[in-house]
């Protein structure tokens, strides 16, 4: 009896210890890069960082603030295209996803999402550039809207489906119509899942470089106007990670470290603004 | 064989089976009516052909060993089984002499609300945004209205001396049997003409259970109510009439007081004195 019960007591803290070193394990490369970019980028962090320009080589100084500005609004576009059809081709697999069109759109979609970055890029240029005959935010933005598609699409389909039926059902009973019981309980009640998915796929386009190259290029001025090639932080880590220049190699850093700390600060933002006291079926 | 007088004389064909003594019947309008129901699951048919009338303002309870399609039928009468994959209905329900599969889905579970087994409040959603949900969903009642409905729903379903405080709380922080009258008010609160029942205290504790019972007797005043219960102790305390199905088919229907008593059929009794199912 004794031996039995300590012997299953030593078995339950050992894979309670596993448990335990497995999170630190996955923890550590996260802090590891946090702090290496900090140390690494920190010091190129100041307020001309946020304000200036890219200056020319050789002179010191200048920022990326129209890098900060282009990441947003290119992931802005894509989100403008990726999240109402990731959010509206999950609901339609969740829930009328039964018959042979979905199966075949459900398959894509993994395939999609499986396929390199750098070929959505190819897709938009494709699609944009070439028509247009001059890079552009907008061939960006298309890139990125493609490759969050299937991300959000997966995530919010998944989170939808885990909502119970009887969900579904008392509503349908009380005479709510189909398209309100699935927009104001199902999605309602997934809503946390659907925007964690929302959240990782809008974090995943504003680490991407490979799209970007050949569609929103690169811009070392001011823009705004979409139809022209547009700077965002990754290309310009991209390009002032490879030079040779020591202040570049820092303010690519600091690109880094401003890129985490924006998507950071969104996923916290975004959160705080949907949460709500009742999430899921806790008290 | 049928007494006339008590249906619709244009309804050549009553839903009691013959044989069955319709002086009993006497003193109640037909609510509901199917009429050689036959409920399939994709190519697996659940129900034979039920013909079966739930008169106004009784308690009709449905028994029968697990699997026997309680609760389908249930959930033919509001239309709740085609919303399941492959759900199928073939014959005819009515609702006061309409015909409900010529009516609109939404309007005819507006009018037939239903509780479920397992309580299911929505889980986003205070006490209040619960009951309220049927009306402000649909925009059925001005937001001014909504409290006193709330109120006198709540106040129906025996819950309101129990949440008044506590209004703005997520519903699902009150007990199982508190959820399951909070489910019940939900359902008044959209002024059903039939309440359906899924045995809906099989998942309480005997005190709660005792509470439903209650409150089914409190409601068969304003409401027809039909009941599918396991407890066979249960049908016998709330109900009217008691209807027995076994295999899909409907075996016997008659006034509780005489299925418990005096069953016409061998199966009934065997099934009631507990020999099968």
């Amino acid at each position: 009896m004794t031996f039995h019960f300590a012997y299953r007591t030593a078995k339950s803290l050992m894979m309670y210890a596993l448990c335990g070193v497995s999170v630190i394990v996955a923890l550590v490369p996260l802090v590891m890069i946090f702090y290496h970019t900090v140390s690494m980028g920190g010091s190129a962090i100041n307020l001309d960082f946020f304000t200036q320009l890219p200056k020319p080589v050789g002179e010191t100084g200048g920022g990326l603030a129209n890098a900060i500005v282009g990441t947003m609004i290119l992931v802005g576009l894509g989100s403008l295209i990726g999240l109402p059809v990731g959010v509206l081709g999950g609901i339609y697999l969740a829930e009328y996803g039964n018959n042979p069109f979905a199966t075949a759109v459900r398959f894509m979609t993994d395939v999609l999402n499986g396929v390199p970055s750098i070929v959505m890029g190819v897709v938009a240029y494709t699609l944009v550039v070439v028509p247009m005959k001059h890079f552009s935010a907008y061939a960006g933005g298309v890139a990125l809207g493609i490759l969050m598609i299937p991300m959000i699409t997966r995530t919010t389909e998944e989170m939808l489906k885990i909502v119970p039926r009887s969900y579904r059902e008392a509503a349908l009973a009380l005479g709510i119509p189909q398209w309100k019981t699935t927009l104001r309980i199902v999605l309602r009640t997934g809503l946390g899942g659907v925007i964690t998915g929302i959240m990782l796929a809008v974090a995943r386009a504003a680490g991407e470089t490979a799209p970007l190259l050949f569609t929103a290029l690169n811009n070392r001025f001011w823009n705004l106007s979409f139809d022209q090639p547009m700077a965002s932080l990754t290309v310009f880590i991209y390009n002032y990670g490879v030079s040779p220049y020591d202040d570049w190699i820092a303010q690519a850093w600091a690109g880094a470290l401003v890129l985490i700390t924006l998507i950071l600060v969104l996923s916290v933002a975004v959160r705080f603004a949907t949460r709500s006291a009742f999430r899921g079926g806790d008290a | 064989m049928i007494d006339s007088t008590l249906t619709d004389s244009s309804q050549p064909e009553s839903g009691v089976p013959s044989g069955v003594d319709r002086r009993s019947f006497e003193d109640r309008p037909t609510k509901v009516r199917a009429e050689n129901v036959k409920a399939y699951f994709g190519k697996t048919q659940a129900l034979k052909g039920i013909s079966l009338d739930i008169l106004s303002n009784q308690v009709t309870a449905i028994i029968g060993p697990s699997g026997c399609g309680k609760s389908t039928f249930l959930r033919s009468i509001n239309r709740m089984h085609e919303t399941v994959l492959g759900g199928r209905i073939e014959g005819k329900v009515t609702l006061d002499g309409q015909d409900i599969y010529k009516m609109d889905p939404v309007s005819v579970r507006r009018r037939v609300g239903m509780v479920f087994q397992k309580p299911n409040p929505f889980p986003t959603m205070s006490i209040f945004d619960n009951v309220a949900a049927g009306l402000t969903f649909n925009g059925l009642a001005k937001r001014s209205a909504l409290g006193e409905i709330v109120e006198r729903s709540l106040r129906q379903a025996a819950l309101w001396d129990e949440v008044k405080d506590v209004l703005d709380k997520n519903g699902m922080s009150l007990s199982g049997g508190q959820q399951q009258r909070l489910c019940i008010a939900r359902t008044l609160a959209i002024n059903p003409e039939v309440v359906l029942m899924d045995e809906p205290a099989s998942a309480l504790d005997p005190l709660a259970t005792a509470k439903i019972e209650e409150l089914i007797n409190e409601l068969k005043k304003e409401y027809t109510i039909v009941i599918v219960t396991h407890n066979m102790q249960q049908a016998a305390r709330v109900s009217d009439f008691t209807a027995f199905l076994y295999l899909g088919e409907l075996v016997e229907v008659d006034r509780t007081k005489e299925i418990f008593t005096n069953p016409r059929k061998k199966q009934t009794e065997d099934y009631i004195t507990g020999r099968f199912g």
